[in-house]
């Protein structure tokens, strides 16, 4: 019995990922196909990488609500560098980066310093990016041609090299944001698990006042958390923008849910109990599948969120439920 | 007062945990109207005792008895209808910061629907103010308690809990927080409380408080009353009795130590306590004693960069040195093993090995990669130094007793080599085996740096210690050789009201053994 848990516990989640990777193609064999499953991977990549990010702050026991409009403050950032200032590729991407470091550093400097609690800091930055995200443009829309405030038109377009992040495929096959996500994935992993930064993080986050007197350096890696996490949202807005090629105001909407539902699932894999990076990798490839899966088998687009909300909260009984009798 | 005197009788409470017998055969009896002082140190099962008869706990064995009649405290709340009050050491648990001094005098009235739905301010105010007056709390009764002075707040909550008339009210180190000044109103509170026939038992660690209040003491060591003191009281026999020694245990040579690595200079804990200098050597183990609260942790604290000195200053090698935060002491080679492990050492979701290594990790690493095969080594080799008893050293840290996580906690500092160990109360919590293993292990590595170790038990002290450093009231009062202690004199120190210790540092080596006999 007690060995059926752990077995549950530890694998639980990829079995029923297998489960319905197994359903879904009997239902609908075009379900399998190369094709359909690299539309898969392109469509949780963003999701994944903004995961990945929050994972980080979970592991300081912080929390980042803000990743969601920071990906879309920073989507609407390359866009305006690129459509109104005509800056190029480079430019574009130094830009949204520097939004993401420079949110990273606010979230870090309010809850470090000003010792504002994690989540109503950066519930207060969601509210203050999406409202910023607008102002330049008096609310519109980004893309190539607009007309300006002051009645000109811009004269920038999205370059080749900048679409090329969003849309091309390695070989033909694989799209640009699956290899930066597993690219991002694998970085984060070695950070959190192989570094003896990652090591201090989880300290940090399990005991903070041990960790301090161990000598962690605990703002240090507070602020550390955030400006990845804000960083790796950027990287999230930049795919974004180069995927649609225009900088829409309201296509960051439900990417907090998203790689907030991904990071928590992720504590399930592999028993891990606790914020990790491959976890939230697959945590977002779950919902990905599920979501694509149940598109194929016609169900209204409706249903989605609450079919995420649904996975995500047997997830997280599934986690706490079942592994906190195990101690 | 008319009031009939109640007699409070525990008989023969035993309670343990596991394996673990906190409370052997506790046996106490207060009359009504009287105040008893409940000594004892670190660990010798005071709150757990408080605990019991306040119905948090249920005791294994032993009853409770009001005027002979035995009495049900299995819950808070039957203990509460029994008349036994208990009012937390934590005074912020004993109010609702945001409602108002009446709201919280009748908090008990309001939450169980005593009160109707609606309230009028002035039926509240008209309730609550025969409450306030009994405990001599003048204040306006719609002031918010989080604007209230700590030792305002503490009136709140006991004039909260005598609101029902107990026959026994429980104060748990009532002064902890309050400044001098501030006690004076909680011992008239006290007095009046008396006056009206409660008993009292009264729990603390000031001995000015003791003395100024106590009508009884009951000594409480390892589980046991091992002193009961009637009137006319003494104070230094219950603190000896409570601390205990075993007479002539001192089984180790003393070391002068060599060169001097830190100095102490003109040092200050508090603003108006009296400046003194220590000087440590390599080689000696020098033990900080005196009651809770005495000063010692402030000194190693100090050290540790956890907190800074009213004034002074600490040279290390020679050098001027002044601690910022604990990463920058570990950084200088000032180590040091926290007390209250589980809140200040452990991680909880590492594994025995990781929590070993944490503050170490820069030394495994190459580019920041944790090299887990050297960390693997070193690990090992420190916990078998040391006699941790484990089974996997990937296993969480919980899966071990607590004296192997104390010694798995003192692996971790010795790991590296450092110029200061510092340990504060390194056996609580610990078995007799393993405190003679660490204590053994202290001595036998401490040849090359000064060790600091704040105890409060005295036997531990004599267990370890080179020199014996007294504390009290934030004062040092007294320096011993542990090849010239004496005994009744150290006890002394440790027990002495603060104005009768304000004349000067008393050296053992100073004095000769006649004055004291």
């Amino acid at each position: 019995m007690k060995d059926m848990r752990e077995f549950a516990i530890k694998y639980g989640l990829l079995i029923l990922l297998a489960l319905m990777l197994i359903l879904f193609s009997v239902a609908e064999p075009a379900f399998l196909s190369t094709i359909n499953m690299m539309i898969i991977l392109q469509s949780v990549s963003i999701v994944a990488i903004l995961a990945l990010g929050v994972t980080a702050t979970l592991a300081v026991d912080g929390f980042d609500l803000s990743i969601g409009s920071t990906a879309a403050f920073s989507m609407m950032t390359a866009s305006y560098v690129m459509v109104v200032f005509d800056g190029g590729t480079g430019m574009a991407i130094f830009a949204a980066i520097t939004v993401g470091v420079l949110v990273g550093l606010v979230n870090g400097f309010m809850t470090v310093q000003m010792k504002v609690p994690d989540l109503l800091t950066t519930l207060g930055m969601m509210f203050l990016l999406l409202g910023l995200q607008l102002i330049p443009t008096q609310g519109r829309s980004i893309s190539t041609g607009m007309s300006l405030a002051n009645g000109e038109t811009a004269t920038g377009t999205f370059s080749e090299s900048f679409l090329f992040l969003g849309r091309a495929r390695i070989f033909d096959i694989i799209p640009v944001p699956v290899v930066i996500m597993l690219i991002l994935a694998v970085i984060t992993y070695f950070f959190l698990e192989r570094t003896r930064h990652g090591r201090v993080m989880y300290a940090i986050g399990s005991n903070e006042q041990a960790a301090k007197l161990a000598g962690a350096r605990i703002k240090f890696y507070r602020y550390v958390a955030y400006v990845m996490s804000g960083v790796y949202a950027s990287i999230g807005g930049i795919l974004l923008a180069a995927r649609i090629g225009r900088g829409d105001v309201s296509s960051g909407n439900s990417l907090l849910m998203d790689g907030v539902a991904g990071a928590l699932i992720g504590f399930a894999v592999l028993g891990a109990a606790r914020p990790n990076a491959q976890g939230s990798a697959i945590g977002a490839l779950f919902v990905g599948v599920l979501l694509n899966g149940l598109t194929m088998m016609n169900t209204p687009y409706y249903t989605q969120d609450f079919i995420k909300g649904l996975v995500l909260v047997a997830a997280l009984m599934f986690t706490f439920g079942l592994s906190n009798k195990r101690a | 007062m008319s009031e009939v005197t109640n007699t409070i009788e525990i008989r023969s409470i035993k309670k343990a945990f596991g394996s673990n017998t906190v409370l052997h055969d506790v046996s106490l009896s207060i009359e009504g109207g009287s105040v008893l002082a409940l000594m004892g140190a670190n660990g010798a099962g005071k709150s757990t005792l408080v605990k019991i008869l306040s119905g948090v706990y249920s005791a294994d064995e032993g009853t409770i008895f009001i005027n002979g009649q035995p009495v049900d405290v299995s819950t808070p709340q039957s203990a509460r209808d029994a008349g036994i009050i208990t009012v937390h050491q934590i005074i912020n648990d004993g109010v609702v910061q945001d409602l108002s001094i009446a709201e919280n005098l009748l908090l008990d009235k309001l939450c169980d629907g005593r009160f109707g739905t609606f309230i009028s301010k002035k039926e509240l105010q008209k309730q609550a103010q025969p409450i306030a007056d009994k405990i001599g709390l003048t204040l306006p009764l719609d002031t918010q308690v989080s604007e209230l002075s700590q030792a305002d707040k503490q009136l709140v909550a006991i004039a909260r809990a005598i609101s029902d008339k107990p026959k026994l009210l429980i104060l748990d180190e009532p002064t902890s927080s309050l400044s001098d000044t501030e006690s004076v109103k909680l011992f008239e509170a006290v007095q009046t409380m008396r006056s009206e026939g409660v008993a009292v038992v009264y729990i603390s660690h000031r001995m000015s408080d003791i003395r100024t209040l106590a009508d009884k003491i009951a000594a409480l060591r390892e589980g046991r009353i091992v002193g009961m003191f009637e009137p006319p009281l003494d104070y230094d026999a219950a603190v000896d009795s409570m601390l205990g020694h075993a007479v002539g245990a001192v089984s180790h040579q003393y070391r002068e130590g060599e060169q001097t690595i830190l100095e102490i200079l003109d040092v200050r804990l508090k603003p108006h306590s009296r400046p003194f200098d220590l000087t440590l050597k390599a080689g000696e183990i020098v033990v900080l004693t005196g009651l809770l609260s005495s000063g010692c942790t402030s000194v190693v604290e100090g050290i540790f960069g956890m907190a800074k000195f009213a004034s002074g200053r600490i040279t290390l090698e020679g050098h001027d040195w002044t601690p910022s935060t604990p990463t920058h002491a570990i950084d200088s080679g000032i180590f040091m093993v926290q007390e209250d492990r589980g809140n200040n050492a452990l991680i909880p979701d590492f594994s025995i090995e990781q929590n070993v290594s944490l503050p170490f990790l820069k030394q495994f690493s190459s580019f920041g990669f944790i090299d887990t095969k050297r960390e693997k080594e070193r690990v090992t080799a420190a916990i078998q130094t040391t006699k941790v008893k484990y089974t996997d050293q990937d296993d969480l840290m919980s899966t071990l007793s607590g004296g192997n996580q104390q010694k798995a906690m003192v692996a971790r500092w010795m790991m590296e080599s450092c110029h200061v160990l510092l340990l504060n109360e390194p056996f609580q919590g610990v078995d007799i085996s393993s405190r003679r293993q660490i204590g053994e292990l202290l001595r036998k590595t401490a040849s090359d740096r000064v060790t600091i170790a704040v105890c409060t038990d005295v036997e531990e002290a004599l267990e370890i210690a080179d020199r014996i450093i007294v504390f009290n009231h934030n004062n040092l009062v007294g320096i011993h050789r542990i090849d010239q202690i004496h005994m009744p004199t150290l006890i002394n120190q440790i027990a002495a009201a603060p104005d009768q210790s304000n004349d000067k540092i008393i050296k053992t080596e100073d004095v000769t053994d006649e004055r004291y006999a």
